[in-house]
């Protein structure tokens, strides 16, 4: 990483100020995003939910350099993103972000291991290194006994297990899962879930897009998007074991 | 990223879809084996037809008599009759460039053996007019200066009139034939020599030139003169001999037109492998083509790979692939395609020149530069009908291509 990449503590990682985002189908627009302004600080673990169509999956397309907002600043680990050109939003993806998508987004017909490997593979990482670390994250995901199976041979939970091994191998600033558990039967998600809260635990900031409520109420903090605009963003009440107003307004909400 | 992780995973995409890969390559196979192929069979048809007018001999001249023309139409050569044998005895004794000198009379004639009957090229002629065309005796002998002063009724025969005439393992010499209804001995059989291109030279019977004017053709004109020059550098020298030689004996004054044309082996050489020449060209274009199409053919499987691993470059993004590197692994896949393409092609061209080459009696001549043309060629048109479809790809915009289905 260069220097000039180097975080600094007092800056949220994600920082976003007036973000809109309109779709054009030919003279008419479709605002996906009116107002949106949230930020998100080192370490934090932040639940984003609402209807669909509400703004959140391209909110988290934004933040993860996917898609560029329309107007309003968003700023990424201190990079101002609307002044980067492709292959800089590349190279920031590298290197401050990890997903996690819903379908895993694996490579098929590439062994679990060699998934881990991709990303280091783009930063340049050496062969040898990029291995040995791709081990070790497929360790932590306890996938160890499965390290060269190929996508189509391990079962949805194990596959996000690899994606989210791929996510953190390059250490990343942010880890942003779009319904991480959304393919996943019940089991399944506590397994990931749990990973997700060891990834906190170990200090790495979590962003996870979901419309299940248990799921959202692993995170520290819960922000609610209603058509294209923030409607909420409070602590989670069950995480911090007060009574639960912020909780029955999300009920309330009608998800 | 290293360029051998970039050629790592183009080799792995080319493995995954081992039957679309082959299938790609099929026409750049093709193309590269035609190339090779073609050029190598027009090259053995040049050497084959150089190497047969060779073995005329590279000092041998031809003395034709001048065309007459009737109503402004050519007769062609030879159709003015001129040329006699007092012409043949001049340049005999004039000549000292000129080592041999034989006349021939050549017309067709009926071939009756017994019951068998073939119609041949009956060439009249000297003693020494095997030895200046080049046409060595296979059994048997060459007729004598004797029995050519005696009008003797005997002959030599050609390999194909052998076959045509006497059933398989006879010994022929020693028999009769008839020719136009004039019983001949078989003294001797020519060496099978095969076509000179254009011509059976197998297929014809030998004899002594006054017997085929006295008692075949009662003429006293010949069809040429055949000359060897002492050695290929006394040719402009013997030509020039002759040429005078012919002018005084016929009597034309100076400003005259000869009556009379001088060919030699040389200038048959230059038109024929010319005429080669073009025609392997034509073959090697053709050949060509299919490169070309060959090449469209990757550039079409390579715009559906995009569109079908439209996916796989999402991710690939996602995780922080630059433009660069995506065009970058499409391009090397493309050029990889076109390369195995080129090098299986290359194989299968220079065996099959090699197999066709025995099967055709050519020598199956494998041109190197024919190989890196052809085998370079290929590979251009891997980079140029890659780039395209690779810039798609490169181009894509990472969250619709991820949420491409």
């Amino acid at each position: 990483m260069s220097s000039q990449m180097v975080p600094t503590p007092s800056q949220p990682i994600v920082f976003m100020e007036h973000i809109q985002k309109t779709y054009w189908m030919g003279q008419q627009a479709f605002p996906a995003l009116r107002d949106v302004s949230l930020s998100v600080a080192a370490g934090e673990y932040v639940a984003i939910i609402g209807p669909s169509g509400s703004g959140k999956s391209t909110t988290m397309h934004i933040m993860g350099c996917l898609d560029t907002p329309s107007a309003g600043l968003y700023q990424l680990d201190g990079y101002d993103v609307s002044k980067l050109s492709d292959d800089d939003l590349a190279l920031l993806r590298n290197q401050k972000i990890g997903f996690v998508f819903q379908s895993f987004n694996l490579l098929s017909r590439t062994s679990a291991i060699e998934n881990v490997e991709l990303p280091m593979l783009y930063a340049g990482v050496p062969a040898k290194v990029r291995h040995q670390r791709a081990q070790d994250a497929l360790v932590q995901v306890g996938l160890e006994s499965r390290m060269h199976h190929k996508p189509n041979e391990l079962s949805g939970g194990q596959q996000q297990r690899v994606a989210i091994a791929r996510a953190l191998v390059t250490h990343p600033a942010l880890i942003l899962a779009d319904e991480p558990t959304g393919a996943l039967d019940s089991q399944s998600t506590e397994e990931i879930m749990g990973l997700f809260q060891n990834l906190h635990d170990q200090g790495n900031a979590i962003v996870m897009v979901t419309h299940e409520l248990d799921v959202a109420h692993h995170a520290h903090r819960i922000i609610s998007f209603k058509d294209g605009v923030v409607q909420s963003d409070v602590p989670n009440p069950d995480f911090l074991r007060r009574p639960a107003p912020a909780a029955q307004q999300l009920e309330g909400g009608g998800y | 990223m290293p360029g051998i992780e970039i050629l790592r995973i183009a080799l792995r995409s080319i493995r995954a879809n081992k039957m679309r890969s082959l299938l790609t390559m099929l026409g750049i196979i093709i193309g590269v084996s035609a190339v090779i192929l073609l050029t190598a069979v027009g090259r053995g048809a040049t050497d084959m037809v150089t190497s047969k007018v060779e073995s005329l001999g590279t000092n041998l001249i031809q003395v034709m008599s001048s065309s007459t023309s009737v109503g402004g139409v050519s007769k062609g050569q030879g159709s003015a009759p001129t040329l006699t044998m007092a012409d043949v005895q001049a340049i005999a004794q004039q000549d000292t460039a000129v080592k041999a000198v034989a006349p021939l009379i050549s017309t067709q004639g009926q071939v009756v053996w017994r019951a068998n009957n073939y119609s041949t090229s009956v060439q009249g002629t000297t003693t020494n007019y095997p030895e200046i065309e080049n046409m060595p005796l296979g059994s048997g002998r060459n007729f004598t200066n004797q029995e050519v002063k005696n009008n003797a009724t005997v002959a030599i025969i050609g390999t194909t009139v052998e076959t045509d005439l006497f059933p398989a393992g006879m010994n022929p010499l020693g028999q009769i034939i008839d020719v136009n209804g004039i019983p001949f001995s078989v003294i001797g059989v020519l060496k099978a020599v095969g076509t000179n291109g254009f011509v059976n030279e197998d297929d014809r019977i030998v004899i002594p030139v006054t017997t085929d004017m006295n008692l075949l053709d009662g003429t006293t004109y010949l069809t040429g003169i055949y000359a060897a020059a002492k050695s290929p550098a006394d040719m402009a020298m013997a030509e020039a001999e002759i040429t005078s030689t012919l002018r005084v004996a016929n009597q034309i004054l100076p400003g005259q037109a000869n009556n009379f044309t001088l060919l030699n082996s040389a200038s048959f050489l230059s038109t024929l492998t010319s005429i080669t020449g073009i025609l392997t060209d034509l073959l090697a274009g053709v050949a060509g083509i299919s490169l070309v199409v060959g090449g469209i053919g990757i550039m079409n499987i390579m715009l559906v790979s995009v569109t079908e691993r439209t996916r796989e470059i999402g991710i690939r993004k996602a995780i922080g692939a630059s433009k660069g590197l995506i065009l970058a692994q499409f391009v090397v896949e493309a050029v990889l395609v076109s390369v195995i393409g080129g090098i299986i092609g290359v194989v299968i061209g220079v065996l099959g020149a090699l197999a066709g080459g025995s099967i055709f009696h050519l020598s199956g001549l494998v041109g190197m530069n024919a190989v890196f043309l052809a085998f370079g060629f290929a590979v251009v048109v891997g980079v140029v009908f890659g780039v395209y479809p690779a810039r798609k790809a490169a181009n894509l915009n990472p969250i619709d291509a991820l949420r491409f289905e």
